[in-house]
This record gives C-alpha cells, structure tokens and sequence, in this order.
C-alpha cells in the first residue's frame, strides 16, 4: 500500500467526511465502523512489545521500513480506540520518516475528537502518536547512518 | 441559605438544590453523575466553608496569637472533634488528618509497620484491595523480608472467611481490609475479621475510603486499630483525609515525617516530639480543605446517615434490577451486602466504548480496572464499568443510564 496522497491530503479528506456529521452519534458510527473494517493484526504480532499500553484499552503498533518509507499496521480492543487508530494508520503509513516527524496531525482536533487525546482517557492513544513519531525517528537515524 | 435542617424527609429534589454541579449540561443534556465512588459531588455549604475561610480567617494555625490565627485553629481542631465523633473514635487525639485516605495508609505502614514488621512476619490483605491497600505493605514486606498473605475472593465477590481464618496465626502481624470494595460494593464483614486477627494478637487497618460516605461507621464498636478514609468521599474536599488510630498505638509509633508543628523541642542533638495528634501533622497542614470537611461532615448528619443509606439501598436495588433486563450484561460483584456500587460488563463489548458512548449522553461512569487490577485478573475481564450512587442520585437517572447502555449497545453492534 504505497501512499501517494500527503498527510495534509488524507487529513483534509478525513474532515471531509466529518463535515458531512450533524450529531455525534453519527460521527461515532463511523469512527466505530473504521474500526471494524479495520484488519485485525494477526495473533503473532500480539506480543508484548507491541503493545502500547493504555490504563483501560490496549493498542498494538507495528511499523516497517521500507524504501525510505515507515508502514504501520495496529489494533486495539476498544473498538472506538480501533477506530482512531485506523486514522491515523490511514495517515501516517506509507510516508517518510521527515514527513510523519512533521505532521501535526490537527484533523484529529477539527473532526472533534481531541479530547480523546487526553490523557485523562487513557486510551493508549496519545502514547500511539509518540511511538509512531519515535519510530520516524529511530528509522531516520537508521538511514542517516547508512549514508555514512 | 436555608438550613438542611429545615427539610423535614429525605427529599432527594431538595437534596439536589445543595449541589451546584448537578445543574451542569453536557451536550445539552443534564449531567447524570454515576461517578461517585471516585469522588463525590460538592454541597453549596462546603464550597462556601472554603470561600468563607480565605475571605475572612485566612491564617497559619496553632502558634499565632492574633485574632484570626486564633480563629483559624478553632476551626481546624473543630474538624477534629467532628471526624471524632463521625466515626465515634474515643479521643480527639486518635484523630490524625492526612492528605486521603492513601496517605493514612502509608503512614501505618511507614511507622507501625517498619517498627513492628520483622523478617518472616505475616501480613494480611484481601484479593478485593484498592492499589492503595496493596503497594505500601509489599513495599514493607520487600524491605522486611516480611510475607505478604491474600485473602481470596468468591465468585460473588464477597472474602472466602474460612480461607481467611485458615491463613491466620501467631506469625500474622497486621491484617489490612477495605471495609467496602470501590469496584465490587462487597460490604465486608469487618468485626469478625478485626476479632479473629485480634485472637492471633495482629493489629488490624480497615480502609474506610468507599465505607465512610455510605455506611455508620464506630471504629470503637468495630475494634479496629487503624481506620483511614478521604475527605472528598464524603461530599468534602480533595487534598484532606483522617487517619484514625488508637491512642495507644499512635502514641507508640515513630513519627512519620519530620518538620514544623510536629515538635516540642529541636537541639541540633536531638529533637523531641509533639503529643497526639500533632506528632503526625509535620508542617503547616491543609487548613481550609480541613476546616470545610467538617461542613461535609455536618451535612451528611443533617440529612441524616439513616435516609442516606436507605436512599442508596434502593437505587442499588433499582439498578441492579433494571441491568439485569439488558442483554449480555453481567454484574460484578453479587455480594449480599453491597454500598451502592454496581460494576458491570457486557458481552463482546469492551468497557472503554462504554463509557465514551455514555459520556456522550452526559452519564458520567467510571470504566477500567479502578485501581484493583488482581479483581480485574480474578474475573478475568480487562475492567468493567461502574455505576456509583450518592444521596443526590435518583431513579430517573439510572433510567437514564439503562436507556444510554441500550443506545451505545445499539451503535457498537
């Protein structure tokens, strides 16, 4: 799945698509439907260094580098988490490290769902976002040290 | 204001009136607060207790002599002569005040227990405690080389007695017990555990955290010698919490932390202490969140504990009822005596999705494991949600719950 859309691009779609919501209820629906579609991560990447553990809900991230590029794939438990975790799979995956270093992600704010974010929710989400970004980090060195 | 007194039977509406919080709107609708057992709401007397005390008699206590020192501190020790006779302990003295009830358990296990506690010593604790209840004794057990014993749950939810009697013996040093589970509700039978550690010659610490608000508590009658519980529990303030301990006991405990107030004499040779209860109180204490739980405290007796308790007893059987008709739900926790707690799951659905869906209805509820992992590990469930009752809840907001639980039932599946 290489991703030829910017983050900016699959961001601003995302909002699209929530602008269309009047209630919160169908925001919801739909975020729980990404979740459902979501693959589940197969059993065997399950284990415990995957996982990134929230206080209620669990999420599991695995990432790989390829042509310079970070893919992602993750699950959680909590089918909401799933859902938002599926967003910003959808994306981050696919992008070089430089660009998942600098994305902002602001869509999560403008599709409503910051407070999710929290850290009082946590949901293992927000530590989801900072393992992405240090794994952009870790494979940005990676490739820095192999041009030496 | 009109007095609480003046209201002649329980009358949950009027109750309500004192709360200010419960007019708040989420989403546009009214808030449903079912989150109790984590803290619970404020009346108007104890925000007023606070705004009153730093706008009149603001004031570091016990060593000033001018006018609003000396105002201040009769307000402070006033608190104390209410806790006393709140839980009925003997003597003013046995009144230690403390941050939360957490602070009141790791400081019998920082002094009794480090003066008491030896290597190959037996503590015991139950399958159903809090963190809190857990951490500060294996921390003691680590350091003495002590042994940490766990009285094991029933599938109910309630303490197996039997198993409980059989771990005691003349090794069992200190029993420590929640009184009132915070994710169960079990109501455990604390006088008969305090008894039958006393026969063994254990000292016993009840943890009173969940307990106090909901049930009369006389830590005579229980015979306890340790009784802990927090301030904003009990419709008071957070950042204040009593720890009760007899006279005896206390007097013969190290202190816990070292300072200002907790003195009688500092030489750079040796320092002797203050008497009860000021040994334990280092430092300039938490004076107005102290002051205004005493506004709590008198709150809680006008309404009167007695409706209180009936009140609470028949939302828990309401909801408990009313749970019971939705499909895949499963309550945790079915002991015969329970506070009105009611943690749940529901089939297939993770407790999380749960709360969120609720919160977007303006349902407050507490979901996870609530600081009692192992009961979580017991039941083999990653947490449950929990629906906590307090005098100003009413049956028309568990209706209110039950319908949100179909909803978001509705929308996950």
């Amino acid at each position: 799945m290489n991703n030829n859309k910017t983050i900016q691009e699959t961001e601003e779609e995302i909002i699209d698509s929530f602008s269309l919501f009047d209630t919160w209820e169908e925001k919801y629906e739909y975020i729980i439907d990404l979740g459902k579609k979501l693959e589940p991560l197969d059993d065997k990447y399950k284990i415990a260094d995957n996982i990134i553990k929230g206080c209620q809900s669990t999420v599991w991230l695995v990432s790989e580098f390829e042509n310079g590029r970070i893919f992602f794939k993750a699950d959680s438990d909590a089918v909401i988490v799933k859902g938002l975790v599926s967003m910003l799979v959808e994306v981050l995956s696919g992008h070089t490290p430089d660009e998942i270093l600098n994305a902002k992600l602001d869509f999560i704010r403008e599709i409503g769902m910051m407070n999710h974010l929290a850290q009082t929710r946590s949901n293992g989400l927000l530590a989801m976002v900072k393992q992405m970004k240090n794994y952009a980090l870790a494979y940005k060195g990676i490739k820095e040290a192999e041009k030496i | 204001m009109e007095t609480i007194a003046t209201i002649p039977d329980f009358d949950v509406r009027a109750i309500r009136k004192y709360f200010p919080i419960l007019n708040r709107e989420l989403n546009d609708k009214r808030l449903v607060y079912f989150d109790n057992a984590a803290t619970s709401q404020k009346p108007q007397v104890v925000i007023d207790a606070l705004t009153n005390y730093y706008s009149h008699y603001n004031a570091n206590i016990h060593r000033g002599i001018h006018t609003l020192a000396e105002e201040a501190t009769a307000a402070y020790e006033s608190t104390r002569v209410a806790v006393r006779r709140f839980i009925n302990a003997a003597l003013p003295e046995e009144i230690i005040f403390t941050r939360g009830a957490t602070e009141g358990l790791n400081l019998v296990a920082y002094t009794y227990g480090r003066q008491n506690i030896n290597a190959g010593d037996e503590i015991i604790i139950s399958g159903m405690e809090h963190h809190s209840n857990i951490v500060p004794w294996q921390i003691l057990c680590e350091e003495k080389k002590a042994v940490l014993k766990v009285i094991p749950i029933r599938e109910n939810g309630e303490l197996d007695l039997d198993a409980y009697k059989s771990l005691l013996s003349s090794k069992t040093k200190l029993v420590s017990v929640v009184h009132a589970s915070n994710s169960l509700g079990t109501i455990n039978p604390v006088k008969e555990i305090i008894d039958a550690a006393h026969r063994v010659g254990a000292v016993v610490m009840i943890d009173g955290a969940q307990s106090t608000v909901h049930l009369d508590i006389d830590v005579q009658d229980m015979d306890c010698d340790f009784f802990a519980f927090s301030g904003h529990k009990v419709y008071g303030p957070t950042g204040v919490g009593v720890l009760y301990g007899k006279k005896e006991l206390l007097e013969s405990m190290p202190p816990f932390m070292g300072g200002g107030e907790m003195i009688k004499e500092v030489t750079f040779e040796k320092t002797t202490y203050a008497n009860l209860p000021y040994k334990f109180e280092a430092g300039t204490p938490n004076i107005a969140d102290t002051v205004a739980l005493k506004s709590a405290l008198d709150f809680i007796e006008d309404v009167g504990k007695e409706s209180i308790r009936n009140h609470e007893i028949e939302l828990l059987q309401y909801a408990t009822e009313q749970m019971k008709t939705i499909p895949g739900l499963k309550i945790i926790g079915n002991a015969k005596e329970k506070v009105s707690v009611v943690s749940f799951v529901i089939k297939n659905i993770h407790p999380q999705d749960l709360g969120v869906l609720l919160d977007n209805q303006g349902i407050a509820v507490r979901t996870g494991h609530h600081c009692t992992q192992p009961v979580m590990d017991y039941f083999k469930i990653p947490g449950t949600v929990r629906a906590s009752f307090a005098m100003y809840n009413t049956k028309e907001e568990i209706d209110r719950l039950v319908a949100g639980l179909y909803k978001a039932i509705k929308m996950l599946s």
